[in-house]
């Protein structure tokens, strides 16, 4: 894998920010777009927009076509069995939104539990509290290591018969941390438990087998993965999507309607209500065969000898602090540095047309674990480069002194 | 560089040695405010007798562009009415939107480069925002 060539491939990498040349070093926040992406949703408005699954005219099935085409590809790319285990959404947290409001709603009552763990972002941790709160189900949450890492017996101490539902994030946005979640898996079954994952990490940086996890749901962003904003998926388990009733009614999801009473579509139109995402869908379509050509081992392995690069420059640093474990993580690095605010840091480093994520990263339980109000955090992807690690590195040295003259 | 004009030397001194920085112990009005955004948070403690802030002091987590214009804000409002102290954080809003490059006080003025930082507006204007909640709380009650 060449990075070098794969960056010329992504046309935003070309600008000067504040004078500087563009370091994109924000791509878990969302990863930037190649020609091919964008080419893709031209080509779809300019070529053959019309509305799916309604139309007779030559438009209307090439965009169909093209619609269910994305859906199939989805499907292979995480290994689902069926293309109807594959429903779009508005994104991860519509996804999540989608089961909390549907199968929670239908299996939780008081004295059933839900299990998190504190790593999760808002977006897998907001839903399940309103889920508690609406049934007067029970949240518990798997503690975490020192390190930032989740203890396999601490997953069995938690999870029990009366666990109902196991969400938690495959890949944590902050800490790099990768779950272990065939593991989780199996402990969550062997309890009657339903895991849901969530991918919005995962997807675009490692391989992901749907079936080899077995997990039961699995929410992913396309925007995090080389696609356009505004999508997202839901996989689920056949039977599990198949019990479920939609939480959105109107167009496209019916299948018989009558003054009084309306039955819906089979999988997966009974969850797309309205008219979808299709522009979306096929940019996505057009981001999965952008990551295929270049492989997602390839694509790890890139990551990881950047943070690899990155982390034994930075550890070198005086007074830095990186959070989360040192080994089997992902390409990102959260981290501060003594006397610097990250915001201060962001800005600073911006001048110089680094990009880099200052705050809370939607993870606010994790920051008052990490007993910190808020992070910098710098995460690489195929484009990213030696040489973006090298100017992060001149950035943060600048941004050190700028504050130790400033403060004087 | 710009970014002098952002982190301008006043700024970094309310930074590193921010005024009013602590507690209240008599009765006072208490607002605890954050930014969501960015996780920055502040709690804002007002003494007002007779419509006059008579003491006020702060405590909270923020960057340096929050924290110097808590330090700067508290010091401004000390001995003023709650009418001035309104007028006093609606010139600050103004300055924000670049609509105002002069300010009365000299420390204040320091934060006017903030404007050609859209995203670390809402760092400057957290503090304010606290005080003009705890005023309208203080004249409602
Ligand atoms: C771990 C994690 N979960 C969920 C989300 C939300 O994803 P989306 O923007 O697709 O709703 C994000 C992205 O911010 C994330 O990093």
């Amino acid at each position: 894998m060449n990075a070098h060539q794969i960056r010329e491939q992504f046309p935003i990498l070309k600008q000067h920010v504040n004078g500087h040349p563009l370091v994109y070093l924000d791509s878990a926040a969302t990863s930037q777009k190649p020609s091919s992406v964008i080419q893709a949703v031209t080509d779809y408005y300019e070529g053959y927009n019309a509305n799916v699954h309604r139309g007779v005219h030559t438009l209307g099935s090439k965009a169909t076509d093209a619609y269910e085409g994305a859906r199939d590809k989805v499907a292979q790319f995480i290994n689902a069995e069926f293309s109807s285990q594959i429903i779009f959404t508005r994104g991860a947290t519509s996804a999540i939104n989608l089961v909390a409001s549907s199968y929670g709603v239908s299996v939780c009552g008081p004295g059933d539990e839900i299990v998190l763990t504190p790593m999760e972002h808002h977006s897998n941790l907001i839903p399940w509290q309103q889920l508690a709160k609406k049934t007067g189900a029970t949240l518990k949450y798997i503690p975490l290591q020192d390190d930032g890492t989740i203890d396999l017996k601490d997953v069995e101490a938690t999870i029990t018969d009366q666990t109902k539902i196991v969400a938690m994030v495959y890949v944590s946005n902050v800490l790099g941390t990768i779950n272990p979640m065939e593991q989780v898996a199996e402990i969550a079954h062997r309890h009657g438990a339903k895991l849901v994952v969530d991918g919005s990490q995962s997807t675009p940086h490692i391989a992901v087998d749907v079936q080899q996890l077995d997990c039961d749901f699995y929410a992913l962003s396309g925007h995090k993965m080389c696609g356009p904003t505004g999508i997202g998926v839901l996989y689920g388990k056949k039977d599990l999507l198949e019990q479920m009733e939609p939480i959105e009614f109107g167009g496209e999801m019916i299948d018989h309607v009558d003054l009084f009473d309306s039955t819906w579509k089979e999988l997966p139109w009974k969850f797309e209500g309205g008219t979808p995402l299709i522009a979306e869908a096929v940019g996505l379509s057009a981001a999965i065969d952008f990551l295929n050509d270049i492989g997602m081992d390839a694509i790890h392995q890139h990551e990881m000898q950047l943070a690899h690069y990155a982390m034994e420059k930075m550890t070198k640093m005086d007074g830095i602090e990186i959070y989360g474990p040192k080994t089997e993580r992902s390409g990102l690095i959260t981290f501060n540095l003594a006397d610097v605010h990250p915001h201060d840091l962001a800005t600073v480093v911006d001048a110089y047309g680094i990009a880099i994520r200052a705050g809370h990263h939607c993870c606010q339980p994790l920051m008052r674990w990490l007993n910190v109000s808020s992070t910098a955090r710098a995460s690489f992807y195929m484009y990213n480069t030696e040489d973006d690690v090298d100017r992060l590195i001149e950035g943060l040295v600048k941004a050190k002194e700028y504050f130790s003259d400033a403060i004087g | 560089m710009l970014l002098d004009d952002l982190y301008r030397r006043v700024i970094m001194d309310h930074y590193k040695n921010p005024r009013n920085r602590g507690t209240l112990d008599h009765d006072v009005i208490t607002i605890n405010l954050n930014n969501p955004t960015c996780g920055d948070r502040i709690t804002l403690q007002m003494q007002i007798e007779d419509g006059v802030i008579q003491s006020a002091k702060f405590d909270g987590e923020g960057c340096s562009i929050s924290i110097s214009s808590a330090s700067m804000m508290t010091d401004a409002v000390k001995g003023k009415t709650v009418k001035e102290a309104l007028e006093i954080a609606d010139r600050f809003s103004k300055m924000m939107q670049g609509e105002l490059q002069e300010f009365e006080y000299e420390d204040i003025e320091a934060l006017s480069g903030v404007n050609k930082f859209p995203a670390r507006i809402k760092c400057a204007t957290l503090a304010w925002n606290a005080m003009k909640k705890g005023t309208t709380n203080s004249t409602s009650s």
